[in-house]
């Protein structure tokens, strides 16, 4: 029998939802109209919400000091480039683990995991060091495997649930009409698991877009991606604010735009599989 | 061999030949963000004029992020950077190590003899330059002279701790929303404890006796932050353990605050066009405590150093060279106005009318920068080198986890003698473990 809600309670219930997500949204908002103030007029005491002298002079002279573009480009290589090629690797391990498990399938798990326990900056060094050896230093390709390498655990677990929801019995029907392991994961498997797929993808491109302690201490003046252009317009001697956030709203915009078009697969990804 | 190959070998072998001929170095600038160096890299049209062989790529970062940054790069010879910007503190202990080029080697026209001898100082280690100076500042007194004269008071130019309690007191008026005294209370090696030592140093106290035993559980500790904790719970503005360089800038920039005892830096924001209290403003020297000498002024500088091991080390000279030197407080003169030159590094500067002229707090920074004395930075000796720091790689650490003591105590969740015995902890525990102590 369908439970009966009431429209009090459907009106609560609305209410609730719009104070939680504005009051998440705010720091977004102000960061946003900050970025259209005078430096004065963003650490105006009490602070001017929407009066105030709106100028767009903050995001002329972010654009005059910064080359944003360079940092957007290397940001979409790096976030698109190591979840691609994490994808790659963690959809064979997934299914590995979803329907061929071993004894040892969830120590394997959970060790993968642990190796996000660990501190980063307790590998800082070594790391710096093989990069330097290796020529990494400051490289795309570098920040690449890096953050490859970091979310590929979260890949595998995302992938290693969604895998869980797909009959087995489905991929047996496949190898009994003939089909190879490679077909198997390539036109059965991974067709069924898009949704996961996609919404694993769009989650970990966030991550990997947002982190900034690899992608500010590996790279210089060539593959620094938008979270070195964020932390060069901040100060703790002066007062940057209004260009710190000018700074911010641009890097932040082209994903905030993507999960906005992507919210549909993000949220049913999420729902559906290893963050119920 | 056809003419046409011959032709396309030719051509090959000119364009070669030009390549080599137009050959640039490119040098990796490693730098803070602030108004003089944001400046600087307007101005480099001025460089390449001059030097067009050199081809300079800026990393601009928050002083946090790159101090983070340049040490694991000089740490592991990463060689990312040929030109690095650090501070008074890294200075001694990299040149220690043996991380730093020596600087003594610079053309006759850089005019070392010409550079502050507090910043000079600061910046040598066993009699050798290791890092050359573009920006470099003390702390003063900023004070609103309209509340003064309310208040019925006089600032002296060289004020006691007791005058400046006295006159916050009578500025203190929290119904219209003033505060007598905006001080640093954020927890930080670089936030407040680099004012409480400072402020320590003009109560007699120190961090370390000469044989590396912590002084938190002296009484001269004990004076410094009782009469800290005490002023600023009566007269300070709410929040204040939250309050850094740029929240105080902010409140007294918005007239919330009467006194503020900060880099002298601030000396040009707050007589600036975002300032309500502009036309307000006077200067002072840092306090110091009836009968002792030292005043509760630091000394700090930005400097430019090359890294050991650089593959462009000539070219890094080079660029240090004009950026440091007298040419170019020339050039940002002709450019921006005396007002904008980056203070504290020349003594040529301070005989300078235009500038005496156009920076009204120029003669205070001048005498409060030769005040700080790094090498001997407190009334007791010391093992140590610098005024609101000691300059030995532990530290930053200790110093931090100490200041959240002290920033709790501002706070009220602790008390001054609590906070002072964990100081002293935390420095005992910190110092066996690098085996500074027994």
């Amino acid at each position: 029998m369908a439970r009966r809600v009431t429209t009090r309670a459907k009106l609560t219930n609305t209410i609730i939802a719009w104070f939680v997500g504005l009051t998440i949204f705010f720091p977004i908002l102000w960061t946003f109209l900050t970025s259209f103030k005078t430096e004065g007029d963003a650490v105006a005491i009490p602070p001017k919400f929407l009066d105030f002298h709106w100028t767009l002079e903050n995001y002329i002279q972010v654009n005059d000091r910064s080359d944003y573009l360079l940092h957007f480009w290397n940001s979409v290589v790096i976030s698109v480039g190591s979840t691609l090629i994490g994808l790659a690797i963690a959809i064979p391990a997934a299914w590995a683990m979803a329907f061929v498990p071993g004894k040892r399938t969830k120590d394997v798990l959970m060790w993968m995991l642990s190796t996000k326990m660990m501190p980063a900056v307790g590998v800082l060094v070594p790391i710096y060091l093989m990069f330097k050896n290796t020529g990494l230093l400051d490289t795309r390709i570098g920040l690449v495997i890096i953050l490859t390498l970091i979310d590929l655990p979260i890949i595998v677990w995302m992938l290693f649930t969604y895998f869980k929801e797909i009959p087995g019995e489905i991929l047996e029907a496949a190898r009994m009409d003939g089909a190879t392991l490679r077909s198997e994961i390539l036109y059965v498997l991974t067709p069924m698991a898009i949704p996961g797929i996609a919404s694993t993808f769009l989650l970990n491109v966030i991550l990997a877009w947002n982190e900034a302690f690899w992608t500010l201490l590996l790279t210089a003046a060539n593959a620094a991606p938008l979270t070195a252009f964020i932390a060069s317009f901040s100060a703790p001697e002066g007062l940057f604010y209004a260009k710190l956030s000018a700074a911010s709203t641009m890097a932040i915009a082209p994903i905030l735009i993507l999960g906005w078009f992507s919210q549909k697969q993000l949220v049913r990804g999420l729902t559906f599989g290893a963050v119920k | 061999m056809t003419s046409t190959l011959r032709a396309l070998f030719g051509a090959c072998a000119v364009a070669a030949l030009a390549t080599v001929a137009s050959a640039e170095t490119t040098i990796t600038v490693a730098t803070v963000n602030n108004g003089d160096m944001i400046r600087m890299q307007k101005l480099m049209p001025d460089f390449y004029a001059e030097h067009p062989d050199i081809k300079v790529n800026w990393v601009t970062l928050e002083e946090n992020v790159l101090r983070q940054k340049v040490t694991t790069d000089i740490a592991t010879h990463g060689g990312q950077y040929d030109v690095m910007t650090i501070g008074t503190y890294e200075v001694p202990i990299w040149a220690k190590q043996g991380w730093l080029t020596s600087l003594n080697d610079l053309p006759a026209s850089y005019d070392v003899n010409d550079l502050l001898p507090a910043i000079r100082k600061g910046l040598s280690y066993d009699g050798k330059l290791y890092a050359s100076p573009f920006y470099g500042e003390s702390s003063f007194i900023m004070y609103r002279k309209d509340l003064m004269k309310k208040a019925g008071m006089t600032m002296p130019e060289a004020p006691t701790w007791s005058f400046v309690r006295k006159a916050a007191d009578a500025m203190t008026d929290k119904a219209k929303g003033i505060y007598g005294i905006c001080l640093r209370g954020k927890a930080g090696w670089g936030e407040n404890m680099a004012f409480l030592t400072a402020m320590s140093n003009s109560f007699g106290a120190r961090w370390f006796d000469m044989k590396w035993k912590p002084q938190f559980d002296t009484k001269p500790w004990h004076d410094t932050l009782s009469f800290y904790v005490d002023m600023m719970k009566k007269d300070g503005p709410p929040g204040a353990s939250n309050n850094g360089f740029n929240e105080n800038l902010a409140l007294f920039q918005q007239g919330k605050c009467g006194m503020w005892i900060d880099a002298t830096v601030a000396g040009s924001f707050v007589t600036g066009k975002d300032s309500k209290v502009a036309n307000e403003v006077g200067f002072a020297l840092a306090p110091n405590k009836e009968g002792i000498a030292k005043h509760a002024n630091w000394l700090w500088s930005w400097a430019l150093a090359i890294p050991t091991g650089t593959k462009h080390a000539a070219a890094a000279k080079t660029f240090i060279d004009w950026a440091t030197s007298k040419h170019y407080l020339d050039l940002v003169a002709s450019k921006d106005g005396w007002a904008n030159v980056p203070p504290g590094t020349r003594t040529s500067l301070y005989e300078n009318q235009k500038y005496l002229d156009a920076a009204p707090f120029a003669k205070l920074t001048l005498k409060s920068m030769q005040l700080a004395d790094p090498t001997h930075p407190t009334v007791d000796p010391v093992p140590y080198v610098g005024v609101q720091f000691v300059a030995i790689p532990e530290f930053q650490g200790m110093a931090t986890a100490i200041g959240q003591q002290f920033s709790a105590a501002v706070a009220g969740t602790t008390s001054v003698d609590t906070a002072l015995k964990n100081a002293q902890a935390i420095a005992t525990r910190e110092m066996k473990k690098a085996g500074y102590l027994k």
